[in-house]
């Protein structure tokens, strides 16, 4: 059906005994969309996943993956995804290859087109020196690099990857997120968690923030820093134990337009602006001489934390 | 022509077996050998001199405990391939996740293991079979039924185990299982000695078990001498077990990897 998102979900529901991991959340993502999930620890966000991809049947609600239900037709969704788990399931005693080959037949690939896709997917990984050597003493990041290259075997639809580059260094960050724009630039839908900030703003063109297995927020990364920061943060260090009492001197800035909200680090306090020098001047209008002054832009990270708390959650 | 989905699955169990096939296929044909070495011919001199053999049928002590050294090993097999094997593929290398992430169905994946197992325990019987050849035991037509009649000894012991093994949070209880479930039917099944020679009790006992069937089935077979009547009870009773094994196991793999 020309028109249908490729993932709809309404009041879809995960519980595991008591404990509501997904709690009744609705969201759809569209075709060629690049769609993330952001959270803390425990929000629900892989039990969210394997519920998509048609491996953990759901508690209640409803869905639809690719226009079909992933209670009756998961073979055929199945037969469409391309999954990332967060946790590797890769075969420690095979090679490279055979990891690849062994899940390629999964989907009844014909071994002559599979062993032409393996040596594609091997340089699109550069693994392609690694090939036949066993997987069990690669790198983290080549093991994460493998899955990836694992879950592009049955050329995907849509794309579904639970913490892609959690563990990859800088260098193979930057490489994934290139290949990724490459398979969304192909028509690929990309479905994605992660815990970096920069990540999702990167590649998201729209995203949700799950709390305790609900959304608390959704939409573009822009959209967000919109609605729930300010265009700047200016960061004001001072010395041990005086950022209480230097925030108690600072509260006029409110009052004239300057600032929209001050937050109390212990060890220093974030003025959230539109106008970042007119706060800093603002600042030094009362002469309260910080140690250092920062001038950034509002960022994913600061709409994160304000959603859902500087605290640890578990 | 599409592949059965749970033969791609055997095929990854083929393909991960290829590593270590060598040492594997060396024990198949050592462990007969020595077997019917010590039992066969060791033991049996002795007994065939000390002319216990009416209690035996009069046979030889190799002609009754080839046969059912086979079944015995049809069952060892299918026990060991069964346990630690089925706990990795959840547990450790979370092989069955993968499978799962595919077109692959849950039954699929322990159909496809369950027939990985039936394959091994049909080398492991062939291997007994060739051995017991070599070693002079009169090969006959009916010897052959023997490695079908491995293959279901296999599966009755196969799919309890595998349903069992998916039942466990960890492997802890599989030594336990080996030590005092496998190894005592492997004594008190007939293998070594009629079972007619236990008392009472045990024989009561030992006739309800599934070694015991097992045994008796490949025994006669290769002797030649199974009526209808007690192939139609082994049988049945193998196939029964196995189907309530194949029933149990698809609803503990289910609970286990579709969370
Ligand atoms: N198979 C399971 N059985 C019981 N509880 C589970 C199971 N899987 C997840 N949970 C629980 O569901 C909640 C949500 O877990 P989930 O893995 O979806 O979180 P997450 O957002 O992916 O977290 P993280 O960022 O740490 O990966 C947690 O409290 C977790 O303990
Ligand atoms: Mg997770």
């Amino acid at each position: 059906m020309p028109g249908e998102p490729l993932i709809y979900a309404r009041g879809l529901t995960k519980t595991f005994g008591s404990l509501r991991a997904v709690d009744a959340v609705d969201f759809s993502v569209t075709r060629g969309e690049a769609f993330g999930f952001l959270g803390p620890n425990g929000a629900g966000k892989s039990s969210t996943m394997r519920m998509i991809a048609a491996v953990s049947p759901r508690s209640g609600g409803d869905l639809r993956v690719l226009g079909l239900d992933p209670d009756r037709d998961g073979p055929t969704i199945r037969g469409r995804l391309g999954v990332v788990p967060q946790e590797d399931n890769l075969d420690l005693e095979l090679t490279v290859r055979e990891n690849l080959y062994v899940y390629g037949r999964y989907f009844d690939i014909p071994r002559r087109e599979l062993r032409a896709r393996i040596e594609r997917l091997l340089d699109f990984a550069q693994l392609s020196e690694r090939a036949d050597e066993r997987v069990e003493p690669l790198s983290g990041g080549m093991k994460r690099r493998l899955t990836i290259a694992r879950s592009l075997v049955n050329e995907p639809d849509l794309l579904l990857l639970d913490e892609p580059t959690t563990g990859l260094d800088p260098q193979a960050r930057h490489a994934l997120w290139d290949r990724l724009y490459r398979l969304k630039a192909e028509g690929v839908t990309l479905v994605l968690t992660t815990h970096y900030m920069d990540e999702a703003e990167q590649l998201c063109d729209r995203l949700v923030v799950m709390e305790g297995g609900r959304i608390a927020a959704e939409g573009s990364p822009r959209a967000l820093i919109g609605r729930y920061c300010t265009r700047e943060v200016v960061e004001l260090r001072f010395g041990p134990g005086e950022s209480e009492r230097m925030a108690a001197k600072l509260t006029g800035l409110g009052g004239a337009g300057v600032s929209e909200r001050i937050e109390v680090l212990p060890d220093r306090l974030l003025v959230y602006t539109d106008e970042g020098d007119a706060a800093v001047a603002a600042v030094e209008a009362l002469r309260l001489e910080p140690v250092s002054v920062l001038v950034r832009r509002g960022t994913l990270e600061d709409v994160f934390l304000r959603l859902t708390g500087r605290h640890l959650v578990d | 022509m599409a592949t059965p989905p749970m033969l791609r699955a055997v095929g990854y169990f083929a393909h991960a077996y290829r590593r270590t096939w060598r040492a594997s296929i060396m024990t198949t044909f050592v462990n007969p050998v020595l077997y019917l070495a010590a039992m066969g011919v060791g033991l049996g001199s002795f007994i065939n001199k000390g002319g216990h053999t009416a209690a035996l049928g009069h046979l030889s002590y190799l002609q009754f405990v080839a046969p059912a050294l086979a079944a015995t090993t049809a069952a060892m097999t299918a026990a060991s391939e069964s346990m630690f094997p089925v706990m990795g593929a959840i547990k450790w290398t979370r092989t069955y996740f993968g499978m799962l992430a595919t077109p692959l169905r849950v039954g699929d994946v322990l159909a496809g293991h369950l027939l990985w197992i039936a394959t091994r325990v049909a080398t492991a019987v062939s291997a007994y079979l060739i051995v017991m050849a070599a070693f002079g035991t009169t090969p006959s037509i009916e010897t052959l039924a023997v490695l079908p009649a491995g293959v279901l000894v296999g599966m009755a012991f196969a799919a309890p185990l595998a349903a069992f093994a998916a039942s466990q949070d960890n492997e802890q209880a599989f030594p336990v299982v080996f030590r005092l479930g496998v190894i005592p039917l492997f004594l008190f099944s007939g293998v070594f000695f009629p079972v007619s020679q236990l008392p009472l009790a045990l024989r009561v006992i030992a006739y309800a078990t599934p070694l015991w069937h097992g045994v008796d089935l490949c025994r006669e077979l290769t002797l030649g001498r199974l009526t209808a009547a007690g192939a139609a009870v082994h049988v049945s009773y193998l196939l029964v077990l196995a189907a309530l094994g194949l029933f149990l196991a698809k609803r503990t793999f289910q609970a286990r990897l579709r969370t």
